[in-house]
């Protein structure tokens, strides 16, 4: 109990990316929540990814961390980008009202 | 190491607890708030464990200028508080689904934890971690030889990012008055400037 492994670490990340999906499946609120549970998500594959670069001893996880971390700030740019657009055309970001692919 | 075990414990449930809460938090920025509260406690995570360049990028890019642009947009784009409707309302369908997928993943992401051990000459890999140089020290050691052209890629990857914010989030105004550059460099004295002939006793008529 008071070792800490890598066992940890990987539930600590699985727990996270669990919450994030359910945050994207269960989500009727407004679309930058989506945004942030996809940050969550992120966020929970850089914690795996570090914790066994760490706990094996090989740098290599941390450089994937690293294009990760770029990856997901390229991808809230351009999804807050095109929130924006979307609520000036349309007014609203509820998940309800964005229906307009019939989906 | 029982210090290490606190430390570890007090931020995951930290971590835990507030990514619970940014996807049932009532206001969107509150959300926002317990993201930010999510990357820090992560972030200090990293750093305890060892990776303190990207706990510390974490940090510094992430809550500085990740979440900050969330707390921007929320702010910008007047989103009223909604009420909490997961499970009153207008009866969605994909809730049971979703649940049933959510678990699923847990699941099988738990599994990892229990008795899994990898073979001791599992990895042959020239980049193994040396115990006598920084973190830091070793990351650009890697980065900028062996993997430059990730990191250039990653580079092109940001600036089309941002090209594509300007551009999706511009518009044409109207009724703005703007400088007009061209206009402005290729004025010359011939046509900006009028010499009059003015009369004694009498005005000059300025047309403007």
């Amino acid at each position: 109990m008071t070792e800490i492994g890598l066992g940890h670490y990987l539930s600590l990340g699985a727990i996270i990316f669990f919450l994030g999906v359910i945050g994207i499946f269960l989500n009727r609120k407004n679309i930058i929540v989506i945004l942030m549970s996809i940050e969550l998500i992120l966020l929970a594959v850089n914690i795996n990814l570090i914790s066994f670069s760490i706990f094996s001893g090989d740098i290599l996880g941390q450089i994937f961390t690293m294009l990760i971390l770029t990856v997901a700030a390229a991808e809230a740019a351009i999804g807050l980008a095109i929130i924006v657009v979307y609520y000036r055309n349309r007014g609203s970001i509820r998940v309800e009202d964005i229906h307009g692919m019939k989906g | 190491m029982i210090v290490h075990s606190i430390f570890f414990y007090f931020f995951s449930v930290i971590a835990i607890f507030s990514s619970l809460m940014v996807i049932t938090s009532r206001s969107t920025i509150n959300s926002v708030f317990f993201l930010i509260l999510d990357f820090i406690s992560v972030g200090c995570l990293f750093i305890m464990v060892g990776a303190e360049f990207l706990g510390m990028i974490l940090l510094i890019v992430y809550v500085g200028a990740v979440a900050v642009l969330f707390l921007f947009v929320v702010m910008m784009l007047n989103v009223a508080e909604q009420k909490q409707s997961w499970f009153i309302g207008k009866k969605s369908t994909h809730i049971p689904t979703g649940l049933i997928v959510s678990v699923l993943i847990l699941l099988e992401l738990l599994v990892v934890v229990g008795g899994w051990k990898y073979k001791e000459d599992l990895m042959s890999s020239s980049t193994l971690l040396l115990s006598e140089i920084s973190n830091t020290h070793q990351l650009g050691l890697v980065m900028y030889t062996d993997y430059i052209l990730y990191f250039q890629l990653a580079g092109i990857v940001l600036l089309l990012a941002m090209i594509g914010a300007i551009l999706l989030t511009f518009r044409e105004r109207v009724g703005v008055k703007k400088q007009s550059y061209l206009n402005q460099i290729s004025r010359s004295p011939s046509n900006a400037v009028e010499l009059i002939e003015v009369k004694s006793n009498q005005g000059v008529k300025v047309d403007d």
